[in-house]
């Protein structure tokens, strides 16, 4: 009998059994299944463009959100150096760069919001207007939420790092929100192009 | 059959050990549970109590049907209970008890101790669970209890602009979107679960070559979850947009387009079918060998199968709006990639097929279910084939044809399969035997009701009845046919119940079921019935596909055909 109960239980425990890590697997599904919401919005936007029945159109009231979308795509960057230093040990150069990140990302929301004060109370422009607004803020919006949901996890991960609670044993953690955030940038360069370059 | 095979008894030595509880502290229990097998079982149980629900709206839209000029319910609760049970069986039964079954199995097969975020899992159960409440909690809004409360009447389609404020006010329509939103985000959580369990938590050996077909098949259907289920939250978000903040996706007075909804809700619901059916073919995949005595024949195949099934099934989604005018290329592209889908279908019936070929087939009720499966999924995909040819389906969408078509696929091969896995399963999750013989007088009434009804219902569908009526005049010849439809539902019925006091019986009088009483050979047959919170002893090491096969048999393992 000792032979077939090798068949199932360990004999020569396998050191080599490595599988990949739960954690970015399961962020890899969720960004899948938040890229087809977002890919939805997306044809809706363009499926909309040019067909609303009333004024204003983008032409008239968007201008190149520039300056934040530098901002916003840079701090991909400094969220990679974040992990790189904690992988590294050094705490308080993660912190550095964590902290960066979230001035980046906070100066991104602080344009849109910006922007969206001046359509509202210059241009007249709501979610109720046309089917520009409609489809305008529904996939600007849904896209900035996103950024609020990154930027209070970085603000947690930055406050656990200044407190030292953050060391590289949570490389792999912070790992995970890095590929939340290179995902949010990564939908801002395609709404950036839908929106504000060919939908102009 | 029932005495513990002495082989499996070496397996694992773990005693179940059940002290007396008292009522409160089991209901905590499983209230705060995070264990991956009581997760699943409150998900069939729920699932269970949604299918006599809306079981019963079924019976209640039968009555009516069943002689012309009927007045038994009014119209507006016709549509109500068409729409009711719609989505209860679409969101509240297939996915929830599917779900469920993986939900139970999937750690077990791949020899882990749960899944691989425990508490995603709660979460992901009770946000579902409240749905299917919060969907029913409908009935007592508006005025009053008897089918004329505040339910919803849009359909499961929720078609534009039946939706929009002017046609459906009062809260209604939200509630369906809030239901379906709510079970969609359990769906989405779950499937993350099932893929991260399958990918990072296999047990040593276990490559993904060495997976039963029936993680392969979970795993499949858990990626399409985020690529279908996804569109349609996107798409209730911009429901409740309309409704709430008053923008314009699908309100056509302000250019906005009903057949933009459509596209997404069919970018949903024609993949979710091949959710709901590619775990029905899951449990085919582990209970036709085992009751054949043979490995699966083209185990490479089945996977590639239902990849393949997977990838088309994302691009067939407008064979459900030939008659909206598309034009004639979008309904040839769709009319083609369609009927591709039957390949990769195909392949898999030829390989069960080759798999009962020759091999030493006992008639369980299990097995006899699974039969069934097979003779009425092949019909379904033929009549599938007939609607998916555009100029056929402008003749016969939105009859009665359509309804007996998805039927057959939803009763004949999904709950045939469901059906069939309880069967199959119930003695690893009770550690008893269902009772064979009141199994198989379930099998035969279901059998004669799902064939009265739904064969039959092809019939006025080609001479004319449309679908959603709640009555017909009795000079259109359909009389008859309606008659026969709905006895059949009353057979279906009683056996239904039949199969619930089956379970309840046997949970408490059925015999002692010992850790692998059908002689199988997958991973969960290898621990205690029930198996312990912590599922394995020692985890497992596998070297095949059938790991308690090599183990039974020494002298000839699966190992060296690998
Ligand atoms: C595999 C499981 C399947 C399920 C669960 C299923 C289910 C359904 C459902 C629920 C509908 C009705 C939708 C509605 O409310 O209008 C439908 C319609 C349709 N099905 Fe299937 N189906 C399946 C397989 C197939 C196959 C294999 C084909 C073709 C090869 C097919 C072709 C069609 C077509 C063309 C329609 C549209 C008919 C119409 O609305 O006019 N289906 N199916
Ligand atoms: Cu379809």
């Amino acid at each position: 009998m000792s032979e077939a109960v090798a068949a199932i239980i360990p004999h020569n425990a396998d050191e080599d059994w490595k599988l990949p890590s739960r954690g970015i697997v399961g962020m890899a599904c969720l960004i899948l299944a938040e890229a087809s919401i977002f890919i939805i919005f997306v044809v809706a936007y363009i499926f909309y463009l040019g067909k609303s029945i009333t004024g204003p159109t983008p032409h008239e009231v968007l201008t190149l959100p520039i300056l934040t979308s530098i901002c916003l795509l840079s701090s991909s960057a400094t969220v990679h150096f974040a992990v790189s230093a904690l992988h590294a040990g050094k705490q308080s150069m993660c912190s550095l760069w964590l902290a960066l990140t979230v001035l980046l990302g906070g100066i991104f929301l602080a344009g849109t919001a910006q922007e969206w004060y001046h359509l509202i109370y210059h241009d007249g422009l709501t979610i109720r207007t046309n089917l520009f607004g409609t489809t305008f803020y529904s996939l600007v919006g849904l896209h900035a939420s996103h950024v609020i949901v990154g930027l209070f996890m970085l603000a947690l991960a930055l406050v656990f790092s200044l407190r030292g609670d953050l060391t590289s044993r949570h490389t792999e953690r912070l790992e995970v929100l890095s590929l939340y955030w290179h995902f949010v940038d990564a939908v801002w360069v395609i709404v950036f192009l839908v929106v504000y370059v060919l939908g102009r | 059959m029932a005495t513990q095979s002495p082989v499996t008894a070496v397996l694992d030595k773990t005693q179940a050990s059940q002290p007396p509880r008292l009522f409160l502290a089991t209901l905590h229990e499983w209230v705060t549970t995070v264990d991956h097998k009581k997760i699943g079982l409150m998900y069939i149980g729920y699932a269970l109590f949604f299918l006599v629900v809306a079981g019963f709206e079924a019976i209640l839209m039968r009555i009516q049907l069943a002689i012309p000029n009927n007045t038994f319910v009014s119209p507006q609760a016709f549509n109500r209970l068409f729409t009711m049970h719609g989505t209860t069986m679409v969101f509240f039964v297939g996915m929830p008890i599917l779900f469920g079954f993986g939900n139970y199995l999937v750690p077990l097969m791949i020899g882990a101790r749960d899944m691989a975020f425990p508490r995603l899992n709660a979460f992901s159960f009770w946000v579902s669970a409240f749905g299917g409440s919060l969907l029913y909690f409908s009935y007592l809004g508006g005025d009053g209890l008897y089918g004329a409360g505040s339910a919803p009447d849009v359909g499961w389609f929720a078609y534009a602009p039946l939706t929009a404020r002017v046609f459906s006010p009062g809260h209604s329509t939200d509630y369906w979107t809030l239901a379906v939103l709510l079970s969609g985000i359990g769906n989405i959580g779950t499937a993350l679960n099932i893929v991260a369990t399958t990918i990072c938590m296999r047990c040593p050996g276990m490559k993904l070559n060495r997976m039963p077909l029936l993680v392969w098949l979970y795993l499949v259907t858990s990626m399409m979850v985020f690529v279908a289920v996804s569109p349609l939250t996107a798409a209730q978000i911009m429901l409740l947009l309309d409704r709430y903040l008053g923008s314009h996706f699908f309100d056509t007075q302000a250019g906005g387009s009903a057949v933009l909804w459509m596209h997404f809700f069919w970018i949903f619901g024609h993949p979710e079918v091949y959710i709901l059916v590619l775990p029905a073919f899951a449990f085919a995949n582990e209970i036709i060998p085992v009751f054949s005595r043979k490995a699966i024949f083209g185990y490479p195949a089945m996977v590639a199968a239902s990849v393949g099934i997977g990838f088309i099934s994302l691009s067939v989604w407008a064979h459900h709006m030939f008659t909206v005018g598309m034009g004639a290329g979008a309904n040839t592209f769709f009319t083609l990639s369609t009927m591709v889908i039957a390949v990769p279908t195909g392949i898999k019936i030829f390989n069960w097929l080759a798999t009962l070929w020759g091999g030493k087939i006992r008639y369980t009720v299990a097995m006899m279910f699974s039969v069934g499966f097979l003779f009425q999924f092949l019909i379904a995909g033929l009549t599938g084939i007939m609607l998916s040819a555009s100029p056929f389906d402008w003749q016969l969408g939105n009859s009665y044809f359509v309804v007996a078509h998805f039927h057959y696929v939803l009763v004949g091969a999904i709950l045939f399969m469901i059906f069939a896995a309880f069967y199959y399963w119930y003695p690893k999750m009770t550690g008893h035997m269902l009772d064979e013989k009141l199994g198989k007088w379930h099998f035969w009434l279901f059998l004669i009701g799902f064939h009265l009804t739904f064969d039959f219902m092809h019939i006025p569908g080609i001479l004319g009845m449309p679908r959603r009526i709640y009555t017909y005049e009795a000079d259109r010849g359909w009389m008859l046919l309606n008659m026969i439809t709905s006895s059949g539902a009353f057979f279906q019925a009683i056996a239904t119940l039949l199969f619930v006091y089956n379970m309840v019986w046997s949970y408490f009088k059925g015999p002692i079921a010992g850790a692998d009483p059908w002689d199988a050979w997958t991973l969960e047959w290898s621990t205690v019935s029930p198996p312990p919170a912590y599922n394995f002893a020692t985890i497992p090491t596998v070297e095949s596909r059938r790991p308690l096969w090599d183990l039974k048999h020494p002298e000839d393992p699966d190992t060296r055909y690998e």
